[in-house]
């Protein structure tokens, strides 16, 4: 099966040509975001910037518009924060006394199937009717609603992998079950946890169909922002670069730490890495 | 899936059922609102006939139904989201197989290269297509400059409004976006499989593509299921770069059925008809997904 078929020089080729195709677009956003007017709108296009300059990011903390960054910073840690201690009992619960049994689980994760759109819509109708459209609440709860199904199934697995018998231990020593949970099994699934809550802020901090319908300015979030950018004649590219960058780079980072984490993290629990 | 022993502490004296409850409540109720909430919303709201002018909650029975059954634009719009899925999905898992199958291979350094490769999954969609138009702009844009290297003439290809050139370019954003999807989680899946069971199979003379075919692939083929199913519903939903790119242009030859719900329920405010739709889009799915995933226990 090793032998004889790919060199290594071969396969190093191959792989640089697969990560010019997957990072070139990245690239090329984050390098119009440092370009002057000139070298955005130049034929042939510029490649890489002359100099490195940040009027396009200035103008943005100028304007305000940067303010987008800090609603999706806001929006997504609350509800990620909601959804995961709302998830994680309810996770706890069913890992450890099968509450609610197999149909349960089941139709806790079927609602991540819905599509936004179809969830959206009578969502916006009720927010009218509650006063809760272009707010924070509103989207907080959202989020904290559709992200709750992953976390109980993601938690759910994490704490099925903590053996029981550290639980029972504690419970012999004449501890709660609520102490048993706080103080035994949370610090024991403390990775899974925090991998959990970091693909649940994603989700909030990505999602964009959701904040377009819900959000007018009070509330904006930075991709709803990006895409007030694209006019129907001119389309303000400094902007949409730097605005896309300056939103992209902290989950960049995030997910870097990551690592061992993120295949179950992307996969919903299905595969363990 | 779950512990044996799970049963035995359900039976422990310490466990009220007060406890047990008290645990999965808050979260029910929070659920709710995404799960049960829309559904019985968009299933009242359909039978009625609510728009811009008029809010008349009385029964209008299937006055909505018979629409949309009628609605030539909604149909088609249905059929694009599927050639978007039909095409999109059996390409990203291809080229993800592929790419799992180079970095099965000793590689120095392969984890550096895995890392910066999963980077597009984690960017939002809206911006993943942003920048795709920032790429395919007809004057600004690398593409039509890389296209005319080779070609070896300037070329000046509308992408985002050409009826030639939107479904690549939709498709091209969609897959790149996408296929390292595929691939993390079929590698992950492939480096599960025992080596030993493929270097036997060779020893006894199965050929490269032979051992994949009888030995590789059974193994992998839950994680591929798994990989299919959650790509297939993201697809299905299919909005933000189509939104980002195309608006669902040029006329509505690139609509996907989520944007032509928004465009019903949010720029044409026909509250009942959006409704209807909405509805149909959740039996639809939930057909969808009955019929996947038992094809997959067979597939077991």
């Amino acid at each position: 099966m090793r032998r004889g078929r790919l060199t290594l020089a071969g396969r190093y080729l191959l792989a640089l040509a697969a990560l010019v195709f997957f990072l070139f677009p990245i690239y090329w956003l984050v390098m119009i975001s440092f370009k002057t007017p000139e070298e955005i709108f130049a034929t042939p296009p510029v490649w890489w910037p002359a100099q490195i300059q940040f009027e396009n990011y200035l103008v943005l903390f100028r304007d305000g518009d940067a303010e987008t960054v800090w609603n999706s910073l806001v929006i997504a840690s609350t509800s990620t924060f909601l959804a995961m201690l709302l998830g994680t009992m309810c996770a706890y619960s069913m890992a450890r006394f099968r509450t609610g049994g197999r149909n349960f689980a089941m139709w806790v994760i079927s609602n991540r199937m819905v599509p936004p759109i179809v969830i959206v819509f009578p969502i916006f109708l009720l927010y009218v009717k509650l006063g809760l459209v272009d707010s924070f609440a509103g989207l907080i709860l959202l989020y904290t609603a559709f992200n709750l199904p992953y976390v109980i199934w993601m938690m759910r697995g994490y704490i099925q992998d903590v053996p029981i018998e550290l639980e029972e231990a504690a419970l012999v020593d004449g501890c709660t079950r609520w102490q048993t949970f706080r103080i035994i099994v949370l610090p024991v699934v403390r990775g899974g946890l925090f991998a959990t809550a970091v693909f649940t802020f994603v989700f909030a901090w990505n999602d964009f169909i959701f904040a377009l319908v819900l959000t007018r300015n009070e509330a904006t979030t930075f991709p709803v922002q990006v895409t007030h950018y694209f006019g129907g004649q001119s389309n303000f590219w400094a902007k949409i670069a730097a605005m896309s960058t300056l939103g992209t780079v902290p989950i960049f980072i995030a997910v870097a730490m990551l690592q061992k984490f993120l295949v179950r993290g992307i996969s919903m629990g299905a595969v363990k890495g | 899936m779950s512990t044996g022993t799970a049963s035995a502490t359900a039976g422990s004296p310490h466990v009220t059922s007060t406890f047990r409850h008290a645990m999965i409540w808050p979260a029910v109720l929070v659920i709710l609102l995404v799960g049960l909430f829309p559904v019985i919303y968009t299933l009242v709201t359909g039978f009625q006939n609510i728009n811009m002018f008029d809010e008349d909650t009385g029964f209008s029975g299937l006055l909505n139904y018979r629409r949309l059954a009628g609605d030539i634009r909604f149909w088609q719009s249905l059929l694009h989201t599927f050639i978007f899925l039909a095409i999109a999905l059996p390409v990203e898992l291809v080229l993800g197989l592929l790419l799992a199958l180079l970095f099965l291979e000793r590689m120095p350094g392969k984890q550096i290269f895995i890392a910066l490769l999963v980077l597009p999954v984690v960017t939002s969609p809206i911006i993943a297509g942003a920048a795709w138009r920032l790429l395919f702009d007809n004057r600004f844009g690398p593409i039509n400059e890389i296209i005319g290297w080779l070609t070896g003439e300037p070329e000046a290809i509308l992408w985002t409004v050409d009826p030639t050139f939107v479904y690549p370019a939709i498709l091209i954003a969609e897959i790149w976006q996408w296929t390292p999807f595929m691939f993390l989680l079929l590698l992950a899946g492939l480096s599960n499989v025992d080596s030993s069971l493929m270097e036997a199979a060779e020893l006894d003379g199965a050929g490269f593509w032979q051992t994949f075919w009888h030995v590789t692939l059974p193994i992998i083929r839950p994680v591929m299921w798994i990989a299919v199913l959650i790509r297939g519903l993201d697809l299905f939903r299919l909005f933000d770069v189509v939104w980002a790119l195309t608006r669902g242009g040029p006329g509505t030859m690139s609509e996907t059925v989520s944007i032509y719900a928004y465009i019903q329920g949010f720029q044409q405010f026909e509250t009942s008809y959006a409704a209807a739709m909405a509805f149909a889009i959740i039996v639809l799915l939930s057909i969808l997904v009955m019929m996947a995933l038992r094809r997959m226990e067979i597939d077991r």
